[in-house]
């Protein structure tokens, strides 16, 4: 199968499980228990005529299914509808949003994999000492979920030594990367030990195998042997690894977001949720459904540049 | 050494080899020369230490181990080698084919790559220079320039073992280590792989030390034989005349327990017994308690390698090498 219809194919796929994921979506904020308007009314008791109002308003009253192609028409023409809390359009919120989450996320995908890569590499290498203290230090990182972490670095490096701003996500690109540090450092933690012990694992596995053997017995310089041959023989599973670890940022955004005071839309999405605004709620989850799925897809498409075994369109690797 | 007689291509003197956790050497006392343009093979069992013999002329030794002895690749010692001359022996003048092409290859690299990169990362040959050379001995070992760009997965066995072989030429080697290379394959590939062994040592001139548990392989191919038995050799001397006249009864026996099509059906005749552990000591003779002219004294003293009466290439170590003379032994 050529490249261009393995790629156009997995782009059509990819619409298909997004329109389904939108389903979800608006049916699981349909059957949660409360109403947007018994929020706005914040336990009041109104009259059935201010009620009737708010309905027709947020066209509740309306059926399920009609509802729903509302909603889709909207998102389709890049309208996610009106905010309930902030009473503004829900692209407004995600347009100054998501620039900051995707900048957190980048800083911590990067510090995952040069941080990560680099200890995997040691550990496996080196052996011994190097290893031991690789595999303390990422068991470490491992065991501390992400919250955690944040607390633990807001306490020391903001509150107690005041180096970096406890909370808020600045002003202009400076101000910012200097406010995102400490959570994209709470981000990475786990995640970098995740991906030193896979790395670790994927070299020791690849330095076993007998054309490692074959290339040192022909003089292959050792830092070459490493290079050309065990590192390059890992890239498979740390880039299936790297896809996993994306997915995992942006779900562990929500809570780090919300832990820093961070204006992104993982903190969005935890503040529509408690105040039943569905039309925040809805975009919110449908933009993370569809980076997730942009994220397995490029995953997908570089695989067989990676390994020659892997044939566009299936993952069977050839014996 | 005398110095009328030239320097031999290989010449592994005294080698011992003692493993972490065993309590006897995996190789005891080694001995053996391979001569420029001289095929050699060297016979034994699974654990008999054949392998690691071969491999200690590229000073491929497993982690641990403690070495006394000598390898020398013409002349010089291999074991007492810095890392950079080593580099360069391994990339040069000694060279292997492995046992399975693809085990051997990197499934995710390009052939081109597997041939030229031993010479092109010693800075031996400019990456220009080597695919030229990486084509020419691809034609020599039947094989076309379009399989420079295809990956190991794309081409059969044998037609990666052939790469192997083209791969092992490339730094003009003087000396060819050819490690079970055709266990791997199919019989017809079999055939192929060795004929081709045999053309490219006269064409290239280069020493091969043959390592087979194929006694007929062995006496087919080589111009001298070394039997080895629990890390030691037992018996060596010309192909030919070892075959006919064995001197150790390992050797007779493992004559007798080669299958024959000409010869009577029935049970195929086996040695009895198992080959020593490693984790006990050795005393005597190694092969004294499967031995049946076993004697008091195998099991007090190693016997030492002694020739044959009036032929001093053919060396046994055996208290009773006389009593086998003439008479084949049952096994």
């Amino acid at each position: 199968m050529s490249f261009v219809r393995f790629a156009v194919r997995r782009v059509a796929e990819m619409a298909a499980t997004l329109l389904t994921a939108s389903f979800v979506v608006f049916g699981a904020m349909y059957l949660a228990p409360g109403s947007p308007a018994s929020f706005l009314l914040a336990g009041r008791s109104a009259s059935p005529e201010a009620l009737a109002a708010i309905n027709a308003q947020y066209h509740l009253d309306d059926p399920f299914l009609v509802r729903y192609f509302r909603w889709l028409g909207g998102v389709l023409q890049g309208d996610f509808g009106r905010s309930i809390t902030y009473r503004t359009d829900v692209s407004r919120l995600l347009a100054d949003r998501l620039p900051v989450t995707l900048l957190l996320i980048t800083m911590a995908l990067a510090l995952v994999v040069a941080v990560g890569l680099f200890l995997g590499r040691i550990a496996a290498v080196r052996g011994g000492a190097a290893d031991s203290a690789v595999l303390v230090t990422t068991t470490f990182a491992v065991g501390t979920p992400s919250f955690a972490a944040a607390v633990l670095l807001q306490g020391l490096f903001a509150v107690r030594l005041g180096w970096f701003p406890s909370s808020g996500s600045g002003e202009g690109l400076g101000d910012m990367l200097w406010h995102l540090t400490l959570p994209a450092i709470a981000l990475a933690l786990y995640l970098t030990g995740m991906l030193a012990r896979v790395t670790r694992s994927a070299m020791l596995e690849a330095l076993d195998s007998e054309h490692v053997t074959v290339a040192r017995s022909r003089g292959v310089p050792e830092r070459q042997v490493i290079r050309r041959h065990v590192l390059r023989n890992s890239l498979g599973t740390v880039l299936t690894t790297g896809g996993l670890i994306v997915s995992t940022l942006l779900v562990c955004t929500i809570l780090v977001e919300t832990a820093f005071g961070i204006g992104g839309i993982g903190q969005l999405l935890e503040l529509s949720t408690t105040t039943k605004d569905f039309p925040t709620v809805q975009a919110v989850s449908l933009i993370i459904v569809a980076l997730f799925m942009a994220v397995n897809l490029v995953v997908d498409l570089l695989l067989p540049l990676v390994d020659p075994r892997v044939t566009l369109g299936s993952r069977k690797a050839a014996a | 050494m005398n110095p009328t007689q030239p320097v031999p291509t290989l010449d592994i003197q005294g080698l011992k080899i003692t493993l972490p956790g065993t309590a006897r050497p995996v190789l005891d006392g080694v001995d053996l020369t391979v001569r420029a343009g001289e095929t050699v093979a060297l016979v034994g069992e699974s654990g008999s230490g054949k392998s690691l013999t071969s491999r200690s002329a590229l000073r491929l030794l497993p982690p641990g181990a403690v070495v006394e002895g000598a390898v020398r690749v013409g002349g010089e010692d291999v074991l007492a080698m810095d890392a950079d001359r080593l580099c360069g022996v391994r990339a040069g003048s000694v060279a292997m084919v492995f046992q399975d092409p693809r085990a051997a290859v990197n499934p995710l690299r390009r052939i081109g790559d597997f041939l030229t990169e031993s010479v092109t990362l010693t800075g031996a040959t400019s990456r220009t220079d080597a695919t030229a050379r990486a084509v020419e001995l691809l034609g020599a070992v039947g094989l076309d320039e379009s399989v420079l760009r295809k990956y190991p997965g794309q081409v059969s066995g044998g037609m990666l073992q052939r790469v192997v072989i083209a791969a092992a030429l490339m730094g003009d080697p003087v000396l060819l280590l050819a490690d079970e290379p055709t266990t791997a394959l199919d019989v017809t590939s079999q055939a192929e792989v060795i004929a081709l062994l045999a053309t490219l040592r006269e064409r290239f001139g280069t020493g091969l030390l043959f390592v087979t548990h194929d006694l007929d392989l062995a006496a087919a191919i080589s111009d001298r034989v070394h039997v080895m038995y629990a890390g030691r050799i037992v018996e060596t001397g010309p192909a030919e005349d070892l075959f006919a006249r064995p001197r150790h009864p390992y050797t007779a026996a493992l004559l007798a327990s080669t299958p024959r099509m000409e010869g009577p059906r029935g049970r195929l005749a086996a040695i009895e017994g198992q080959p020593p552990d490693l984790r006990e000591p050795l005393h005597g003779c190694a092969f004294a308690t499967r031995c049946p002219l076993a004697t008091e004294v195998c099991d007090q003293r190693a016997p030492l390698p002694a020739a044959a009466p009036g032929r001093p290439e053919h060396r046994a170590a055996c208290h009773h090498s006389d009593l086998l003379e003439g008479s084949a032994v049952d096994a």
